[in-house]
């Protein structure tokens, strides 16, 4: 059958999952004509695991992609119905932001932003291969046999590609939440030579709210003072709702293990690999055996439906037993299941094949975002799809990649550590996994990010106008408080209250500010001048006058790093030729091609000994080249 | 060809036998090149069974004559082995030629091997390559390099420990204690919701102050290591005449300095190093400290001067049967605050010295009376350096001492960031603060052994704790 020509595009993204709405929504709005692609645009940002975006390291991606001019921040923004701050115990570096979405309002919302941006088209239809001529990129063909001409492509194909839902003894070919799997194109991504691996997760069942009996259960409720996640934001205010914590116990395990066997999991029909961050509850009562229970958070999935999430407890028990299970926890007694907990297996891509790019290298112009990655979560996929979209418009125009590294962002962490590392299980995101994460933190992402978007010419005006703001009033802030001295006494009348010891002469009010038991704001009645700040403003001010030593100890680190990052390597080093690498670590390097010799040294496979080796090399090289000239 | 590289790997001199040792792709073919074998010559029962044995087999000891291919020159003769590697000390491919060892033939047989396309070994190569090649991690290397300098049997010993890991895993029992402390900083910081133990500070502080202690000792022993290592540096001074070669020379138990009655004889420095139990000592016997206008004395004395600010271990010498005179003042002065043993040699004579004086100049030294004449306070003085030597710390034959200079500065430099760390605890500091310094000593130490700073935290964090959705 004859493929029929459509409209041509500058990129075309390969669904619409929020890997893709960033994909798309950058390329778009770098002036890019560019088409989206859904199996189902019901399917638009669908959640379809927790009703929440952001958490540890997550929370700082999702500042990031703000940051960048990206959607995420600004749509959860629209559409939460509680918002929390994480780790508040702790200091600012790892405070992070979560919030419960509204999931069918975060879906819409995206939606109708996707169909409102100019130069956007998006559609309902499943492509079923990419068009390649000469090991690049020409296009996308459909499943309605529509062939769609493009320069690049991004496949951002989540769980749909070869999905395979499993509960219990069960199993059907089938996307997230009952969509339908894209099983051509993922035939035809074998046969253009793209090696693909099976990787699995799994969700909790759904139940009525309404059989939820919360007197048994600990209620989480929201923070008073509500933090945005876009930096476009100042002040949000809300009504918001509750979540609900209770435990599993004994009888809950007892049950599991009764039927482990019966689990598509333990039963040995699942082949994927799944995460360990991410443990099913049978994986959890086996693993963990001498731990007496386990935490269950209750968490409404939005404001138009009674249906609650029951986080913690994922599952691919087969359903009478997850029905038995549930209800031996307090307050879920006469629980009401709506959708069961499943596992889902899923086609993904190694990402090592990937340049730092996120393109592909053997086929040009082919770029992959998100769980195709092998990574895992809605902000993980999101950060890939922004960086994605980016470097794909810089390809066409025959520019430089867009990367950031890792002592500049926690997407340049989350990058680097899959085309670098590789992994072997979904990757996701924490703030451990990041070197420098006092200065990664999710207070200063506009400050670390937003010009450098702003210059690709993605962050907007009124951003890029904002952070300079923002900038220039927290570093006179910073000036005035080192210069203003308090006298002896204030500041020991002062002092006496918060608790902290005397101070002998005047001090400034910096210094005064860097002891651990005095905060910004205690500050306030003895500081009579100092000027109107936004409460994001005034917590970054304090965070860079506390922690100052600390910071520049990390920036001390940085410095070194980049070091080696400044290295550069040619891309087309003949590794073979370099006597004293080992074996394995000639061929990793062959095959990853890493840019720099501090990439190098963060492949799996190369030791430091290589390294050295590879040093030497190129010192004798550069001195053969010097006696030359 | 590729790179092969050769040395004469016995310490040059007369010596029964020498070996050229050669490593690298062509080290076969260059022994097959210059290698002829002699025939096989004994068999059973007495018949003789003419079979040549063939060059280069694996592990196999041959025995032959270095010929050179193109003069067919006959140059030493021989037993030849080729060590095919990985299995081998540089994981590449080793020959090893044990020559006779006359300077002679080690020469001419390294100029032969050259001729064929090796080139000369620079110093610590083959253990340079074992490194890069992967048998060898980064401690060990240089503990074979201290092996093949070490001066005597406890130097040798520390070396050996240290080669067979024993130091590494040391320092990796270290590590995985910081370890421990950082997974749960890990796991409290990005997990905040789930049901897992809150840090207590109390706690933290108490187990970071402990592995300081570990680091502390380590770096304790680093004296004594470099000592047994390197030798104690034992200065002699005291003004002219007082005995001061004499007690060097009692000590080598030979004439080597020569002694004199006119003062001055010693116009230089004279170094010597003994073995005292076990410990290498460098004994330096400076010219008497003194006023004088002879221009050559006066360097002299300059050179005991600053050979006394490096020293370990001050030996002052005083003259018992002489009252205490301005110049063993001005001596006494230039000491003050060194580790120092008072020696008043002469007892035998009459006794003119009061002792007062000095007891209160150097008032926590240890005074020692002597007369090298009859040999008498000597045994007194090899202890009291052996004490010195091992300090407060208990002598035990398997402690492990650190004697690298570049492992010492690291142990400081990870003990530091531990004291940072618990400042930052004590001050209630945030615990992603109190991290970065523990981190930082995790590094340090990682340093050491040359181990990357991978995934392993959160290696760790996944296996040991029940998290997640």
């Amino acid at each position: 059958m004859k493929s029929c020509s459509m409209d041509e595009y500058d990129v075309i993204v390969v669904g619409a999952g929020h890997a893709g709405c960033e994909a798309a929504l950058a390329s778009a709005r770098l002036g890019k004509k560019t088409l989206l692609l859904a199996i189902n645009l019901e399917s638009v940002a669908m959640m379809p695991c927790n009703p929440s975006i952001g958490g540890t390291g997550k929370g700082h991606l999702v500042r990031e992609i703000d940051a960048l001019g990206g959607e995420m921040g600004i749509n959860i923004d629209k559409t939460f119905i509680q918002s929390k701050m994480l780790n508040t115990a702790k200091g600012s570096a790892v405070h992070s932001l979560r919030a419960q979405a509204d999931k069918q309002l975060y879906h819409q919302e995206m939606k109708k932003t996707a169909e409102n941006q100019e130069n956007l088209d998006l559609k309902q239809e499943e492509a079923t291969d990419i068009i390649i001529n000469e090991g690049k990129v020409q296009g996308v063909i459909t499943k309605t046999l529509m062939e769609y001409k493009c320069r690049a492509v991004i496949l951002a194909t989540g769980t749909f590609l070869r999905g395979r839902i499993f509960i219990g003894s069960t199993s059907y070919d089938s996307g997230p939440n009952g969509l339908s799997a894209s099983i051509m194109l993922a035939d035809n991504l074998k046969k253009h030579g793209i090696p693909l691996r099976r990787f699995k997760t799994g969700t909790p069942a759904r139940a009525l709210g309404s059989s939820v009996d919360k007197s048994k259960m600990k209620e989480q409720k929201g923070d008073d003072t509500i933090t945005p996640f876009s930096f476009m934001n100042d002040n949000i205010e809300k009504e918001q709702v509750s979540c609900w914590l209770t435990y599993t116990n004994e009888k809950t395990h007892d049950v599991i293990r009764e039927n482990l066997e019966k689990s598509a999991l333990y039963g040995g029909y699942i082949e994927g690999i799944g995460p360990r961050y991410c443990p099913s509850i049978e994986d959890k009562v086996n693993r963990f055996s001498d731990k007496k229970r386990h935490q269950l958070f209750v968490e409404p999935e939005g404001t138009n439906t009674d249906e609650v999430y029951l986080q913690g407890m994922a599952t691919s028990l087969p359903k009478d037993i997850q029905e038995a299970f549930y209800k031996t926890i307090a307050g879920l007694e006469k629980l009401k299941i709506v959708r069961p907990g499943y596992a889902i297996e899923y086609d993904c891509i190694d990402p090592q094949e990937l340049k730092m790019s996120l393109e592909n290298r053997s086929i040009e112009n082919l770029f992959c975002a998100g769980q195709l990655n092998g990574s895992s979560g809605y902000e993980e996929a999101a950060a890939q799809g922004i960086m994605a979209g980016i470097n794909a418009v810089l390809k066409i125009d025959g520019k430089e990649p867009f990367i950031l590294d890792r002592s500049e962002a926690y997407i340049g962490v989350l990058i680097d550590d899959l085309v670098t590392k590789g992994t072997s299980e979904p990757y996701r995101i924490m703030t451990s996994r990041a070197e420098y994460r006092l200065v990664l933190r999710q207070d200063n992402a506009d400050i670390r990010l937003t010009e450098k978007s702003y210059r690709l010419g993605l962050a907007s005006q009124e951003r890029y106008e904002r952070v300079l703001r923002k900038k220039e009033i927290i570093e006179k802030e910073e000036r005035r408080l080192e210069i203003t001295r308090i006298d002896q006494e204030t500041a020991n009348a002062f002092l006496n209250k918060t608790g902290g010891s005397g101070v002998k002469n005047s001090i400034t009010l910096s210094e005064l500010l860097k002891r651990p038991e005095v905060s910004y704001e205690q500050l306030k009645e003895i500081d009579q001048e100092r000027p109107e700040m936004k409460k994001h403003e005034a917590e970054e001010l304090q965070v860079r006058i506390k922690y100052k030593g600390y910071i520049e100890k990390q920036l001390a680190q940085i410095q070194r790093f980049k070091k080696t990052e400044d290295r550069k390597l040619d891309e087309n080093m003949n590794y073979r030729e370099i006597q004293g690498i080992r074996e394995e670590a000639k061929q990793k390097l062959e095959a990853l091609k890493p840019l720099s010799l501090g990439q190098a040294s963060r492949i799996s496979g190369v030791s430091p000994a290589d390294i050295n080796v590879i040093m030497i090399w190129l010192e004798k090289k550069r001195r053969e080249e010097q006696r030359k000239q | 060809m590729k790179d092969t590289i050769v040395a004469v790997s016995t310490a040059y001199g007369e010596g029964g036998i020498g070996i050229v040792r050669i490593s690298g792709d062509a080290a076969e073919q260059i022994l097959t090149d210059i290698f002829v074998p002699a025939f096989d010559v004994p068999g059973k029962e007495g018949h003789k069974t003419q079979r040549q044995i063939t060059v280069g087999e694996n592990r196999k000891l041959i025995y032959g004559t270095v010929t050179d291919p193109k003069t067919g020159e006959k140059i030493d003769e021989a037993l030849a082995v080729f060590m095919k590697g990985p299995a081998t000390y540089t994981r590449e491919d080793i020959v090893e030629i044990n020559c006779h060892g006359s300077v002679i033939s080690l020469r001419k047989t390294l100029a032969l091997v050259l001729s064929m396309g090796a080139r000369p070994a620079e110093n610590g190569e083959f253990t340079k390559r074992a490194f890069i090649n992967g048998r060898l991690d980064l401690s060990q290397a240089e503990a074979v390099i201290d092996i093949i300098k070490a001066k005597t049997d406890k130097g040798f010993g520390i070396a050996m420990d240290q080669l067979s890991g024993k130091y590494s895993k040391e320092i990796s029992d270290i590590r995985n204690r910081i370890k421990d402390i950082l997974v749960q900083i890990a796991v409290n910081i990005d997990y905040p919701d789930e049901d897992i133990e809150k840090i207590m500070y109390e706690d933290l502080k108490k187990s970071v102050s402990q592995i300081g202690d570990m680091i502390g000792i380590l770096i304790d022993s680093a004296n004594t290591g470099r000592i047994i290592k390197e030798g104690l540096d034992v200065v002699i001074v005291g003004r002219p005449n007082v005995g001061k070669s004499s007690l060097l020379n009692a000590l080598l138990r030979e004439s080597r300095a020569i002694v004199t009655e006119i003062p001055g004889t010693t116009r230089d420095t004279i170094e010597e190093t003994i073995s005292l139990k076990g410990i290498p000592v460098k004994i330096t016997d400076t010219a008497g400290i003194h006023y004088t206008d002879d221009h050559i004395e006066r360097i002299g004395i300059k050179k005991s001067k600053s050979a006394s600010e490096k020293a370990d271990l001050i030996i002052f010498m005083l003259d018992a049967s002489q009252r205490l005179t301005d110049e063993d003042r001005e001596i006494m002065g230039a000491i003050i605050g060194k580790k120092t043993i008072v020696l008043i040699n002469k007892t035998d004579l009459e006794k003119k010295l009061e002792t007062d004086e000095i007891k209160k100049t150097l008032s926590s030294c240890r005074l020692i009376e002597t007369s090298l004449l009859s040999g008498e306070g000597l045994s007194e003085i090899e202890e009291e350096i052996e004490k010195l030597v091992y300090g407060g710390h208990v002598k035990q034959q398997n402690s492990l001492l650190v004697t690298n200079a570049r492992h010492e500065t690291l142990l400081k430099e990870a003990a530091r960031a531990l004291l940072d760390a618990e400042k930052m605890i004590s001050n209630g500091g945030a615990l992603e603060f109190i991290e970065v310094d523990i981190k930082r000593s995790y590094d340090f130490l990682g340093e050491i052994t040359g181990e990357t700073v991978s995934d392993d935290i959160i290696e760790e964090v996944f296996s040991r704790f029940c998290l997640g959705k």
